[in-house]
C-alpha cells in the first residue's frame, strides 16, 4: 500500500495545472470524496498474483536489508521504495514532528549537493522522489525511466539522499517555520482538530496519540535530525521494494548500492505497548457549519489473527462504500452526511478502528444515534449471509484492479516487507477471505471493539 | 559500450505514448453516441466511462448545482433497477465506481475486472435513458448534496475564496457560478428541476463512452451497439455563447472565515486553446505556468518558498482546454511575518522578471523532460489514460490531438513565453480574492441553513 502520509513532509504538494495535466481539478465535484484513510485501507487490503507471470522474489542483501522484487518489462520504468522503522512512534518525548522533518530534509542537502541541485537533478532526469513518514514508517520512493543513463543517475541520487543527508541549519529553520505555520493553520480547521483530538484520546500516553505542536517542533535541533537518521535509517532495518524493468541481477546490485552506505543503526524496533482508553465523549467548540465526528479505539496490529475477519466484516459495516450499512442508514436513508465510513488501520501495534462522518451541527446527536444503533446491531448479530457473501465477492473478484499497476504493486511489496507478512500473503488472500465466517466476524468485533473503550470526539458540537 | 548505452537510453525515451498500430479505436453509433476504446492488455481489468457534455456552465440562474445534483440521483432507481442496486452490482463484480461533475461536463465511471465490462455497459446504458426520479428520493439526496457543500465549501476558507474569485471575474459567463451550486438554489431545487435537466441533456448524441483496458475493441463496439444502440437521439437545447464582456479594471474581493493564514488568489483573463494547429499563446501560457510552478525546481518553489521565504506556499496554474473562458491563476499563502501585500508583490515580481529577462533554455528543457516522462508514467494507470481521452474530448478536441498537444508544447520557444508574459498580465483583466482570517473564538456558528424545505 501507499503509505498513509499523515504528515506529508513534501514542501510542494500542489496539483499542477496545464493543458497536459489531468482535467480533474478542484472545480470538479464528485459524488463521493473518498477519505484518504479509507484509501489506505482499501489498497492495503488485497493483493494476488493475478498479473500473469508476476512473481515476488525475496532475498536479504549483504548489508542486511530485506529486498522484495517483481520483474516486469512491459513499461520502460522502474519504481524503488525503501522503508525504515522511522515513523512518529519512535521520536523522543517532546520532539513530535522529528520523524517528518528528518524524512523531508533528506532532500534539503546531501553529499555535495544543496537542495536546489537535488530538486534540479530530479527534474532533469524526469524522475520523481516521494515518500513520507507516518506513525510506523519513514519511506523514500523513486520513480524513474528504466533507460540506463537516467536510471543509474536517479538511483545514485537516491543513494546519496538516503545515506549522506547534510541537514543544513538554515533549511531546518525555514522548514520548522513552515511546519509551525501549518500546525497553527490546522488548529483552526475542524477536520484537523477532530483527527488530532481523536488520536490523543484513543492513545493516552502513547506516541501513536501524539501530534506535532508549535512547542515540539520549535524544540527540534539539527542534532536531533542527525541522531534520528543515524538510529533509524540503517540497512539492517531497511525494506527495499523494487518493481519494473530490471533483471534480478540488476535488482540485487541496486539494493546493495542503495543500502551499503546507510548508517549502522536500524535494529529491530517496536513502539511501547498500547493501553486501551476508557469510554468517553469529548466535545470541542468550533464555529463550523458541520460537526466532525469520530468514534473509535485502538484495535489490531498487522500481525493479529483477527485481521481477515475484521477486514471482511468491516466491508459490510462501513468499509464497502455505498453498499455498507453506515452509508445506507446515515447517508442514503436520512441524508445526514456526504461521507460516512469505518475502517481498521492496522499498524505495528494496535492501529485505530474508526467511524467518521461530518453533518450539519444541529443534527450531530441524531447522526451519532444512528451510528450507535448500526454498530450495536452489527456487533450483536454480525453480517447477514448475503452481506458476507457480497463482501467476499467484492474482495476476491476485485483483487485484479487493486494490483493492476506497478505503483500499486510497489505498495504491496513495501507493506509485506515492512510488516513481515508472509511472502504467500498475496497468494493466500482469496482463500483467507473466503474462509471467514459470520461467527468469526462477530467474535473478532467483540474482542476488539468493546463498548467500554469506545471514544467519541465531536468538533463543532452544539 | 558507450554508444550502446546511449542507444538504449534513446530507445526508452523514444517510446511513444501511442503505439504505431491504430490504438485507440473509435466508432460512432447511428444515434450519435461515440465510443473510444484503448486496448491495454497489461492487467485483466478495464475502465468504463460515460461522459456527458453537460456541466454547471449549462445551468441557468436559480438552479445552480442541478448538474451535480442529477449526478447524485443517477445512482437511484431506474425502470429496471431498484435504488442502490447500481452500486451493489458494481461492488459484487469486484469493481469500484463513482462520478464527477465539472463546469464543462458530467462523467461516470466503473473500474472492474474485465469480465464485468458487459454488465457495466448494460447498467450505464440503462441509466442513460431509464432513470425514474421521484420526490422522495430527491428529498433525501439533496440533503446529502447540501452536506457536501458545507464540507467542501462553507467550512473550507480556500474554497470560499475561489468561489468569490470566480463570481468576481465572471459577470456574464456561467463560470461565475459554483459547480456545487449556491446553497439557496439547493434549498429551492425540486425533483422536477433534476428531471428537466436529465431529459434535456442525457442523450446518446450528447455523450461518449471511453473504455481502456484488457479488451478487444471490436467486442466493445458490439456491446455498445447492443446496449446503447437502441437509445433514440434527441434535439439538444441551444447553447448560447454567453461570452464575458471585456474587463476594464482590476477587481478585488475579500472573504472573512475562521483561519490562521491569509490566502491570496489572482486571476488574469487569457485566451484558451481553440485551434490545436494554429494557436501558439495557449501553449506558451502552459509552459509559463510550468516554469513558475511545474515541478520542485520551478521558480516559485525555488525563489518564493525556499529563496526569499516570502511564501508558505505559492502556485501557478493555467488551463487552456475548456469549453468556457480561460484564466491564468497565481495563488499562495504568505510565510509567517509576511503579509498578503508582500506575497502579491513577490508574485508580480516573478512575472515582471520573465517580462524583462525571459526564461532560460534550461528551464524549457526541464518542462520538456517532465512532459515526456509524464507520458510514459501515465501508462502505468488505466484511469489516467481514460481521463486524458475523456478530458480532451469534453472540450471539443479529439483524442487524436493528444500527441499533437504534446508536440506543440515541446515546440514553445523562450521568446514565446516571454511574449505571453508581457501580453496577458495587465491589471485591467486581473481579479484578486483574499482570505481575511478570523480567530475561531470570535467566529459565530453559521446560521443553520437548509433546514426549511419549500
Amino acid at each position: 500500500m501507499k503509505q498513509c502520509k499523515l504528515n506529508a513532509p513534501h514542501p510542494h504538494p500542489r496539483p499542477r495545472a496545464g493543458l497536459l495535466a489531468s482535467s480533474l481539478r478542484s472545480i470538479i465535484v464528485g459524488r463521493l470524496q473518498v477519505r484518504f484513510m479509507l484509501i489506505c485501507l482499501l489498497t492495503s487490503l488485497a493483493s494476488s498474483l493475478v498479473l500473469a507471470g508476476v512473481k515476488i522474489e525475496h532475498w536479504t542483501a549483504p548489508t542486511g536489508a530485506k529486498v522484495y522484487f517483481i520483474e516486469t518489462r512491459v513499461l520502460p520504468i522502474l519504481d524503488v521504495q525503501i522503508d525504515f522503522a522511522g515513523g512518529g512512534a519512535f521520536v523522543p518525548e517532546g520532539k513530535s514532528g522529528l520523524a517528518g522533518l528528518t524524512r523531508s530534509l533528506l532532500e534539503a542537502g546531501a553529499g555535495d549537493m544543496d537542495e536546489e541541485m537535488i530538486s534540479g537533478r530530479v527534474v532533469d532526469l524526469g524522475a520523481r522522489l516521494g515518500g513520507g513518514a507516518d506513525s510506523d514508517r519513514a519511506s523514500v520512493s523513486l520513480r524513474t525511466l528504466s533507460s540506463k543513463k537516467e536510471r543509474d543517475a536517479a538511483l545514485e541520487l537516491m543513494r546519496t539522499v538516503l545515506s549522506a543527508p547534510t541537514f543544513p541549519q538554515s533549511v531546518l529553520e525555514r522548514e520548522k517555520g513552515r511546519t509551525i505555520a501549518s500546525i497553527r493553520e490546522a488548529e483552526t480547521r475542524p477536520d484537523a482538530i477532530a483527527a488530532k483530538r481523536f488520536a490523543a484520546a484513543i492513545y493516552p500516553g502513547h506516541p501513536y496519540g501524539v501530534s506535532p505542536t508549535v512547542e515540539s517542533v520549535g524544540a527540534i535541533t539539527r542534532e536531533d535530525l542527525v541522531a534520528f537518521h543515524s538510529r533509524h535509517y540503517g540497512a539492517k532495518g531497511a525494506v527495499v521494494a523494487i518493481i519494473g524493468d530490471v533483471s534480478r541481477a540488476e535488482a540485487e546490485a541496486i539494493a546493495l548500492r542503495l543500502t551499503e552506505a546507510l548508517p549502522p543503526g536500524g535494529a529491530e524496533l517496536v513502539p511501547p505497548p498500547v493501553r486501551k482508553p476508557l469510554r468517553e465523549t469529548i466535545k470541542i467548540p468550533h464555529p463550523a457549519a458541520q460537526s466532525h465526528v469520530h468514534v473509535g479505539l485502538p484495535a489490531i496490529s498487522r500481525s493479529d489473527p483477527d485481521y481477515f475477519p475484521l477486514l471482511v466484516g468491516n466491508y459490510s459495516l462501513g468499509g464497502g462504500g455505498f453498499v455498507s450499512r453506515l452509508m445506507k442508514e446515515v447517508r442514503e436513508k436520512r441524508g445526514y452526511a456526504y461521507s460516512v465510513h469505518s475502517y481498521f488501520a492496522p499498524r505495528k501495534l494496535e492501529g485505530p478502528f474508526e467511524i467518521g462522518l461530518q453533518t450539519k451541527r444541529d443534527q450531530a446527536d441524531a447522526a451519532l444515534k444512528v451510528v450507535d444503533d448500526v454498530l450495536t446491531e452489527y456487533m450483536t448479530k454480525g453480517p447477514t449471509p448475503q452481506e458476507l457473501a457480497a463482501a467476499k465477492k467484492n474482495m476476491v473478484d476485485g483483487l485484479a484492479l487493486r494490483i493492476d499497476s506497478n505503483a500499486k504493486l510497489l505498495g504491496y511489496l513495501s507493506t509485506i516487507g515492512f510488516y513481515g507478512l508472509p511472502l504467500t500473503y498475496l497468494d493466500d488472500f482469496p482463500a483467507r477471505v473466503k474462509a471467514v465466517t459470520a461467527e468469526q466476524v462477530k467474535a473478532a468485533f467483540a474482542r476488539h471493539v468493546k463498548a467500554e473503550n469506545l471514544v467519541t470526539v465531536v468538533v463543532a458540537a452544539d | 559500450m558507450k554508444p550502446l548505452i546511449a542507444l538504449v537510453a534513446l530507445l526508452a525515451f523514444a517510446v511513444s505514448p501511442a503505439p504505431a498500430f491504430a490504438n485507440p479505436f473509435e466508432t460512432k453509433l447511428a444515434n450519435g453516441l461515440r465510443v473510444i476504446v484503448k486496448e491495454d492488455p497489461r492487467a485483466p481489468t478495464a475502465v468504463h466511462m460515460v461522459w456527458y457534455r453537460a456541466g454547471s456552465m449549462d445551468e441557468k440562474d436559480g438552479t445552480s448545482g442541478v448538474a451535480h445534483a442529477l449526478e447524485h440521483l443517477m445512482f437511484k432507481a431506474t425502470k429496471n433497477l431498484k435504488s442502490g442496486e447500481f452500486n451493489k452490482r458494481v461492488a459484487e463484480a469486484g469493481g469500484r465506481d463513482n462520478a464527477f461533475t465539472s463546469r464543462d461536463y458530467t462523467a461516470y465511471f466503473q473500474i472492474v475486472p474485465k469480465a464485468a465490462l458487459p454488465e457495466m455497459m448494460k447498467l450505464e446504458a440503462d441509466r442513460m435513458a431509464n432513470l425514474t426520479l421521484d420526490a422522495k428520493e430527491f428529498a433525501a439526496e439533496i440533503k446529502v448534496v447540501m452536506e457536501e457543500r458545507r464540507l467542501r465549501t462553507d467550512d473550507n476558507p480556500t474554497s470560499l475564496v475561489h468561489e468569490a474569485l470566480n463570481s468576481a471575474m465572471f459577470q456574464a459567463h456561467p463560470y461565475r457560478r459554483p459547480v456545487i451550486g449556491w446553497m439557496d438554489d439547493l434549498e429551492h431545487m425540486t425533483w422536477q428541476d433534476a428531471r428537466a435537466w436529465y431529459r434535456q441533456w442525457y442523450a446518446p448524441n450528447n455523450a461518449y463512452v471511453v473504455v481502456v483496458g484488457d479488451v478487444d475493441h471490436r467486442e466493445v463496439f458490439r456491446l455498445a451497439q447492443k446496449y446503447y444502440g437502441p437509445h433514440k437521439p434527441q434535439a439538444l437545447p441551444e447553447r448560447k455563447p454567453q461570452n464575458e464582456p471585456e474587463q476594464a479594471g482590476i477587481r478585488r474581493v475579500s472573504v472573512k472565515a475562521p483561519a490562521q493564514l491569509p490566502y491570496l488568489a489572482m486571476a488574469w483573463k487569457t485566451p484558451k486553446l481553440r485551434d490545436v494547429n494554429k494557436d501558439r499563446d495557449p501553449y506558451a501560457l502552459d509552459v509559463l505556468a510550468a516554469v513558475l510552478d511545474g515541478h520542485d525546481a520551478s521558480r516559485f518553489a525555488k525563489n518564493l518558498v525556499r529563496g526569499s521565504r516570502v511564501a508558505q506556499s505559492a502556485g501557478a496554474g493555467y488551463d487552456g482546454t475548456l469549453r468556457g473562458e480561460a484564466s491564468f491563476t497565481l495563488d499562495g499563502q504568505p510565510a509567517e511575518g509576511k503579509t498578503i501585500a508582500d506575497l502579491e508583490a513577490a508574485l508580480r515580481a516573478e512575472i515582471k522578471r520573465i517580462q524583462d529577462e525571459g526564461v532560460s533554455t534550461e528551464e524549457l528543457a526541464r518542462v520538456k523532460t517532465q512532459s515526456i516522462a509524464a507520458q510514459i508514467y501515465k501508462r502505468d494507470s488505466l484511469m489516467a489514460q481514460a481521463m486524458e481521452i475523456g478530458g480532451v474530448e469534453a472540450v471539443g478536441l479529439s483524442w487524436r490531438d493528444i500527441d499533437l498537444l504534446l508536440d506543440k508544447l515541446k515546440s514553445v520557444t523562450a521568446e514565446e513565453v516571454q511574449a505571453v508574459a508581457k501580453k496577458y498580465f495587465s491589471d485591467d483583466t486581473l481579479s484578486i480574492a483574499v482570505l481575511d482570517p478570523q480567530p475561531i473564538e470570535n467566529s459565530k456558528p453559521k446560521k443553520p441553513s437548509g433546514a426549511v424545505r419549500h
